[in-house]
């Protein structure tokens, strides 16, 4: 074996590459995991952008990391930390808020702040939901069955999901269903008739996808978004210490724990192939490394595009491929701010920022958001998903100081007669604008403004056009079908090549579950 | 007829969010201050809390023979404690039994304080015979304030700078403002932390002085419940929990021996740790124990086998419960092809957030002791007892470097800019 050979080599050292490194290499395989910025991470960063202020520049919370990925990654010995979120906010255009802490006595009352009928509307939501989550999470954690093969072990994999199914109760699996295709507006008015509650919860069903809570297949996103746990609590959400870039660090330190490899400023050029099989990769500069297995955690497109010649694909891949929208709608604001910003009604109180600060105060709010986006321009009155981490997390910023991280929706990538690289400091200003009229004096709090706009989420974190999930969270590019019908199963038609980034099953965010999967799939292989 | 309140309760009253309060030796005790303890619990671990522990009962034990006194009494050779040094110890009965523990700390060579969580003037009193010894309950003349968490030693260092190399188990005299404090490398949380003492009438200035110098860090006051998920992870014994004190039980089922609660640091291999010419209460048994190994017990952790334990409720549709608030009760421990052995019980048992496992601290037979054995805890699912397979493990499961070191970590982060 020659120094650049390897047993595997994963291209991309973001969270997913880590992960399918990881296991890879926890099962004996000699890893090499090749990355082109100067850190691991890929949109899993956290970078001292101002003297002592720690930012997310993308990802920022954690919620879908699956359990077991913890535990087999032994990642708790590596510094794994997720802190709790100890409230939720939601600032309201009257000045009045929502304000939800981990006390459910005190919800109760403040849910009846806003309407009596909501309190109970609020359980009843809440007990559906986990019943819905239990009967999807079996398929949620798996790999995809193939659908469209008839080898028996495929088929057995069909019955496996038809089993899940059958076992179902008629109102759980009829919830199922309507939230996989169906509106977050729908959902919302079963339970509840207060703005401000439906807002605060069906904010989760507009991030990183173009659609607006009042769309049909908004559901699927608002479902997703709640598949995930913190310390066994479905649908809360934590910050990791250190941010979302101090868990892909722990990453590292695990897959290295195992023996893996991590090469930085190594972007590849091109998967080499030879009669239909992967045989290694050529950095951009030249470098070769031979490997039997080759993994890109990249998106799809990259994946299928840019990696391989979509002359040795499939033309139906290609086909499938090429349909396959990303067309991001999100971007990020960041902020160092000289001291904690401060809500009117809640002058001198500081528990209200342990959480997400959530702005998008009605449905109406969200959906007229969302009309802007939809003709090509980013919201005027845009949602915010606010998140002051330094509250929760003191290491993130100096004492006293804060960083604010604020998730924005909607941006879209393609603009009408403009483009991000002009429009990035108005847009900046925009969402300013918003956070000024909830929170007076916000602007000369300012410190540091980190505008990224959804071209920079494609160019730094290389996501095609920007999008935050490898591929939009519609139906059709789901399950069987992520990236494409028949090639969900984290191998592809070039032998040897495998995709285990965000574009493959369950999907985006940080759930490790691409890269714990296309593992699983890579080693029985080997096996075979 | 009134509980008391400690000399911080004025300015801690008016930080608890949930009005709750508890009873700790006769005084209002918060279990939380926040509306999570969860919260807290994170603030001890990420940040640094606060803790009222004034409730301890704390003796003064002043004299030529304070030493040899306390020599004759505590279970650990406490002469080895030097001035500016604080010792955690047991004292056993004269078969060898846990009675209590506590912490001392010598302050000079013949001035010392023993804290304990029940009071114990009454028995201290009676073995004093002919020493020129003198104890004095000061229980309620300190307030006592533990400031537990990796930036503990930053937010006292901005006050009194002693803090900053303060050995583990180190004991300093110090100013805050102008209150004279004492100030040790203490606590009851397995990380970095001190306990400040000061008297009563200086304590709430000491206490604002405190806060303010954690303000804008996530610095917070925190209650019982926090502190008592912290102490697991830390594997400290609470009595009451862990053990009952051999003084007040009704058969020997429910008395320990140091080695049994798994103090057998403190003795040394061998005994060898007991100290030359040292006769005090219990040595005689604790020697014979140790020479003819009739321990009963061990004392270990306990790591819940986290796929056993998920399954059992997944398969019942249950959601997978990971509650950080320990189990009030103690839970078996069976061993045997057909786990119908007994082989021990679960004192404490928690999920643990900073380790994302169940764990728990287990007194267990001692053919189950040996690290990394598998012993099988009984739990309640569906109104049924089942068991799970659980790993025993030494004490503590958490123990950062921090608590015994001189630094703290640096948080994780993907770039830091040239400095």
């Amino acid at each position: 074996m020659t120094a650049n050979s390897y047993d595997a080599i994963v291209v991309g050292g973001g969270h997913n590459g880590l992960t399918n490194a990881a296991y890879l290499a926890r099962s004996g395989l000699d890893v090499l995991v090749l990355e082109r910025r100067g850190f691991v991470g890929g949109a899993a960063i956290t970078e001292e952008l101002h003297p002592g202020f720690s930012f997310t520049t993308f990802s920022y919370a954690l919620s879908l990391l699956r359990p077991d990925i913890i535990q087999d990654l032994e990642l708790v010995k590596h510094g794994f930390m997720p802190l709790l979120m100890p409230t939720h906010f939601a600032p309201m255009d009257d000045g009045d808020y929502l304000l939800l802490t981990e006390d459910e006595q005190f919800n109760d009352q403040e849910i009846a702040r806003h309407s009596k009928r909501d309190v109970d509307g609020y359980h009843r939501w809440e007990h559906d939901l986990e019943k819905v989550i239990q009967l999807a999470m079996p398929m949620f954690n798996a790999a995809p069955p193939d659908i469209f093969s008839d080898d028996p072990a495929d088929q057995a994999d069909v019955a496996w999901m038809m089993k899940q199914l059958r076992g179902a109760e008629k109102k759980t699996l009829h919830d199922l269903v309507r939230f996989l295709t169906g509106s977050c507006a729908d959902l919302m008015d079963d339970y509840f008739e207060s703005d401000i509650v439906k807002s605060a919860i069906a904010s989760s069903g507009i991030i990183g996808n173009k659609v607006g809570p009042m769309s049909q297949g908004s559901g699927l996103v608002l479902l997703y978004h709640l598949m995930g746990e913190q310390d066994g609590q479905h649908g809360a959400w934590g910050f990791h210490k250190g941010g979302n870039g101090g868990f892909t660090q722990v990453l590292q330190r695990a897959a290295e724990s195992f023996g893996a490899t991590v090469r930085l400023e190594a972007p590849v050029d091109h998967v080499i192939t030879q009669d239909g099989t992967a045989t290694g990769v050529v950095l951009t500069d030249g470098t070769e490394f031979t490997a039997p297995i080759v993994v890109s955690a990249l998106d799809p497109r990259r994946t299928f595009t840019e990696l391989v010649d979509p002359r040795e694909l499939p033309s139906d891949l290609n086909d499938a491929i090429n349909r396959y929208r990303f067309q991001g709608t999100s971007a990020k604001v960041n902020f160092a701010l000289d001291d904690l910003p401060v809500y009117p009604a809640l002058k001198g109180r500081i528990d209200h920022f342990g959480g997400f600060v959530n702005i998008g105060p009605s449905l109406e709010y969200l959906e007229r958001a969302y009309d802007d986006a939809k003709y090509g321009w980013y919201s005027a009155l845009p949602y915010i998903d606010g998140a002051i981490q330094s509250v929760v997390d003191p290491d993130m910023a100096p004492p006293g100081k804060h960083v604010m991280s604020c998730f924005i929706q909607y941006a879209p990538y393609e603009l009408k007669g403009s483009d991000w690289d002009t429009e990035r400091e108005p847009f900046g200003d925009t969402v300013q604008a918003v956070l000024e009229t909830h929170f007076p004096g916000f602007g000369d709090l300012v410190l540091h403004r980190e505008v990224v706009t959804p071209l920079d989420i494609e160019r730094v974190a290389g996501l095609t056009e920007g999008n935050i999930f490898h591929g939009e969270f519609l139906a059709p590019q789901m399950y069987f079908m992520r990236p494409a019908p028949g090639y969900a199963r984290y191998n592809t038609p070039i032998e040897g090549y495998y995709q285990c980034g965000s574009g493959t099953h369950p999907g985006g965010c940080v759930t490790g579950g691409p890269g714990k999967l296309a593992a699983q799939r890579i080693l029985d292989d080997r096996k075979r | 007829m009134m509980m008391k309140t400690t000399p911080f309760y004025p300015r801690l009253s008016e930080l608890n969010q949930t009005g709750l309060y508890g009873h700790w030796s006769g005084y209002l005790s918060a279990p939380r201050y926040d509306l999570s303890a969860k919260h807290e619990y994170f603030a001890v671990r990420n940040s640094a809390g606060y803790f009222d522990s004034s409730p301890l009962y704390k003796y003064r034990i002043t004299g030529p023979d304070a030493e040899r006194y306390l020599a004759g009494v505590m279970t650990r050779d406490v002469r080895r404690c030097r001035p500016g040094h604080a010792m955690y110890t047991v004292w056993c009965d004269e078969a060898g039994y846990v009675l209590e523990d506590g912490v001392v700390f010598r302050h000079a060579d013949d001035d010392w304080l023993l804290t304990s969580a029940e009071p114990n003037l009454g028995y201290l009193d009676s073995l004093v015979g002919r020493l020129q010894v003198s104890i004095e309950d000061v229980s309620a003349d300190y307030g006592v304030l533990a400031v537990q968490g990796p930036r503990s030693r930053a937010i006292l260092g901005k006050l009194a700078p002693e803090v900053n190399d303060l050995p583990y188990f180190g004991l300093t005299p110090a100013k805050i403002g102008s209150a004279p404090v004492t100030i040790s490398r203490t606590g009851y949380s397995g990380d970095l932390g001190f306990e400040v003492f000061v008297e009563a009438d200086d304590a709430l200035g000491v206490l604002d002085k405190i806060i303010q110098a954690g303000d804008g860090q996530g610095f917070r006051p925190f209650g019982e419940d926090a502190l008592n998920m912290v102490r697991i992870e830390a594997g400290l014994s609470l009595i009451g929990v862990e053990f009952t004190s051999a003084r007040y039980a009704f058969t020997d089922a429910e008395r320990f021996t140091p080695k049994e609660l798994g103090f057998g640091w403190m003795l040394g291999k061998d005994g060898g740790q007991l100290g030359e010419g040292r006769p005090f209460i219990g040595r005689r048994a604790i020697e014979r124990e140790l020479r003819e190994g009739t321990s009963r017990w061990a004392t270990v952790g306990l790591w819940v086998d986290w796929q056993e334990f998920e399954q059992v409720h997944l398969d019942r549709g249950l959601v997978v419960p990971k509650d950080e608030n320990p189990v009030p009760w103690e839970s078996m421990l069976y061993g045997g092809a057909d786990r119908d052995e007994r082989a021990g019980y679960a004192t404490s048992l928690m999920y643990s957030p900073v380790l994302q496992r169940h764990i728990g601290i287990a007194r267990v037979l001692p053919q189950h002791a040996a690290q990394g054995s598998t012993v099988h805890l009984e739990i309640t699912v569906d109104h049924e007892y089942l068991t799970v397979p659980a790993t025993t493990d030494r004490l503590p499961l958490y123990n950062p470097a921090r608590k015994t070191g001189s630094t703290v970590e640096l948080a994780p982060i993907s770039h830091r800019m040239e400095q």
